[in-house]
């Protein structure tokens, strides 16, 4: 894979990964035929997020070398991010930043040309990897919100740093509300304060929700994102259904599009709040689920449209051996083991923002690995037996 | 001022070394370019004060003020030597407050009696004047690079501000920094070798941010990392450098620094290299 970003798309794909770093600690990069796919996922698989830029993004961009396959790989995010550490200097002083992967050197290559001829070449060291492929549906869900990035940027702006997460519903006269959510157990002080902003239905481009509804999400991932799709000016889409299911936000441009889907709060006593008039939705049973499509005991559950899998698009034999973890309403172990599970276990503390395991629904993520690049012997991790550790 | 002079005057017989200054700024920045040990040593002859900073046996670094950049130097010996706590002595040029309101200055008066008296200072800000006595120490034998200009084997001056973006987003997890110096390509090239990889910085010679290049051979060095990494204090600070390797590896950095005043001081880092060279 080659590819040439020039003037201020150098910047614009720096914010991406900046916003990509708020959630995971590893990022997957993968050269597709329809554009480079930046993605990651976090410790607790209750928040992925995907950037696609188009090939025109690009200046030039190859996604496979002729007579060779696409190479794919898994790079430590930390790693990434220091290439593109300061958006300042990026905009100030890089003009044009040259991306090749090459599965014979095993090295991801950065090169920033920047002003006066200095050239800075970063050799990162990767993993091959399965593809990190997350299986949502932005239109199985039943309400959609849309406005300008800035009119939410704007929104969440007084909400106190330190805040895990807000509440975003409909209210009364299709008001948008969005509301910093407490956790019951937390201790009165931190109580004291409820911040709420509500938003008049004209500032949104779309609003097909009825009152009442509302989700709760981590607002860190959330503002990662507002601040790419701010920068950019562009327009943020959220879809949500019941609380408990995964929300997708996306944004659409002709050169990029960015999906992050994050785990909701499942919360059956949410009405107590006013917001919400629907039904408390009772815990599933736990429940085995497998993210192959062709399982027919899987096709028609409605799970199937909110759950996010991990797939690979290749090998069939892998497919039956397809390791699966389940799903299930209650506590989840904060960490979910994934496709390396060593590193998660290793540094498990060093994702501040991993939301509360308590509360969220792990997605569901399915693995298989792909049969040629891997070096990694079939991943243990997603063994059934997860759920035991809850 | 005048109060605090006439005070003074009297006694200024008997100290060997009295510098006065109208802008304490002048002199405390520059000692923060070095300021990566506790404790500094500090010669005065009548040309201006030398203050020397060491770590590990490898790295010194020496702040030059001169005689110049005071309004008041008087030195009775032929030198003055005498080893003090840097730290201390910064906090108390600083006083004030180390970033005071625009268009007010601090003054400071330095006195040395002699060996084994404390360093006497007398700040003044506003008509307030405050005497502090930082106690010297017995002066310590300083090392001897033995770095002369005629050994130098490649010579390179930058505009800091080239080096600087460089030396702040350096690769810590990486144990050296390689600095390749060579008349031909890559002409001037800093390496990292971390954790997450290698990183190359590649400065060619017609570059704008390179003032002079006289590179005669190609000389590839490792230093220590974390003995180069407190030279970055003086980089922020200047407005060039030079960077000098002699034909055994040693380095030489010179950081020069405009004053508020606009007046020029010198801070010079050595370092000796890593042992093994390996070939790359």
């Amino acid at each position: 894979m080659k590819c040439l970003v020039t003037g201020g798309n150098v910047k614009v794909l720096g914010k991406a990964v900046h916003s990509l770093s708020r959630i995971g600690d590893e990022l997957y990069l993968e050269p597709l035929e329809d554009g480079l796919s930046l993605r990651t996922v976090n410790s607790s698989r209750s928040a992925y997020a995907c950037f696609l830029f188009a090939p025109l993004f690009f200046q030039q961009y190859q996604a496979a070398t002729q007579a060779q396959e696409p190479v794919r790989c898994k790079i430590l995010m930390k790693s990434f991010l220091s290439v593109f550490r300061s958006l300042a200097l990026l905009e100030k002083t890089v003009e044009k930043c040259y991306i090749s992967l090459n599965g014979r050197s095993s090295r991801l290559v950065v090169q920033l040309h920047c002003k006066y001829g200095v050239r800075k070449i970063h050799n990162l060291s990767f993993q091959d990897c399965e593809s990190l492929q997350a299986v949502f549906d932005p239109a199985s869900c039943p309400h959609v919100l849309r406005a300008p990035a800035k009119v939410l940027g704007e929104a969440v702006l007084p909400f106190p740093p330190a805040l895990a997460e807000v509440t975003l519903g409909v209210s009364h006269g299709r008001r948008v509300i969005l509301r910093s959510y407490q956790e019951e157990e937390a201790d009165s002080t931190v109580r004291a304060m409820v911040t709420e902003m509500s938003i008049a239905e004209e500032d949104f481009q779309q609003l097909q929700a009825q009152e009442g509804v509302a989700v709760t999400f981590c607002l860190k991932e959330f503002r990662g994102l507002l601040s790419f799709a701010e920068s950019a000016n562009l327009s943020l889409s959220i879809h949500f259904d019941t609380p408990g299911r995964p929300a997708i936000f996306t944004i659409e441009d002709s050169l990029l599009d960015g999906h992050f889907v994050l785990a909701t709060l499942s919360e059956p006593d949410l009405q107590s709040q006013d917001l919400s008039s629907q039904q408390p939705r009772q815990p599933e049973p736990p429940l085995q689920a497998h993210s192959t499509p062709n399982l027919d005991d899987f096709t028609n559950d409605d799970i199937d449209s909110y759950m996010i899998a991990m797939e690979t698009t290749l090998a069939s034999e892998g497919s039956r051996a397809l390791p699966s973890f389940s799903i299930s309403p209650g506590p989840q172990p904060p960490c979910s083991p994934g496709p390396n599970s060593e590193d998660d276990e290793a540094e498990p503390s060093t994702v501040p923002g991993t939301p509360p395991p308590k509360k969220f629904r792990s997605l569901f993520f399915g693995s298989i690995l792909a049969p040629v690049h891997s070096p990694q012997a079939p991943s243990p991790v997603l063994a059934e037996d997860s759920e035991g550790e809850g | 001022m005048p109060l605090l002079t006439q005070q003074i005057q009297a006694e200024d017989d008997q100290y060997s070394l009295v510098a006065s200054l109208d802008n304490v700024r002048n002199l405390s920045t520059i000692l923060k370019a070095i300021h990566f040990q506790d404790y500094a040593t500090c010669f005065a002859t009548k040309n201006g004060i030398k203050v020397t900073v060491e770590k590990a046996k490898c790295v010194q670094a020496n702040a030059f003020i001169q005689a110049g950049i005071f309004q008041e130097f008087m030195v009775r010996e032929e030198s003055v030597t005498f080893r003090i706590h840097l730290t201390v002595l910064l906090d108390c040029l600083s006083i004030f407050g180390s970033s005071p309101m625009p268009g007010t200055l601090t003054a400071l008066r330095m006195c040395y009696q002699g060996y084994g008296y404390p360093l006497m200072l007398f700040l003044e800000e506003g008509g307030v004047v405050t005497v502090c006595k930082i106690n010297t120490q017995e002066p310590e034998e300083t090392l001897d690079f033995d770095f002369c200009s005629t050994n130098v084997i490649n010579k390179i001056i930058l505009q800091s501000e080239g080096l600087r973006e460089a030396f702040s987003e350096l690769d810590m997890t990486s144990e050296v920094l390689q600095i390749t110096m060579s008349p031909d390509k890559p002409y001037f090239r800093l390496s990292t070798f971390g954790n997450a990889g290698s990183s190359h910085l590649d400065y060619p010679k017609d570059s704008d941010l390179m003032e002079a290049f006289h590179c005669n051979q190609t000389q590839i060095n490792r230093y220590k990392i974390s003995l180069l990494k407190p030279s970055t204090k003086a980089l922020v600070l200047s407005c060039k450098v030079s960077i000098r390797t002699d034909n055994r590896g040693f380095l030489s950095l010179q950081y020069m620094i405009r004053n508020e005043d606009g007046q020029i001081s010198f801070v010079e880092y050595y370092c000796c290299p890593d042992e093994e060279v390996p070939e790359s």
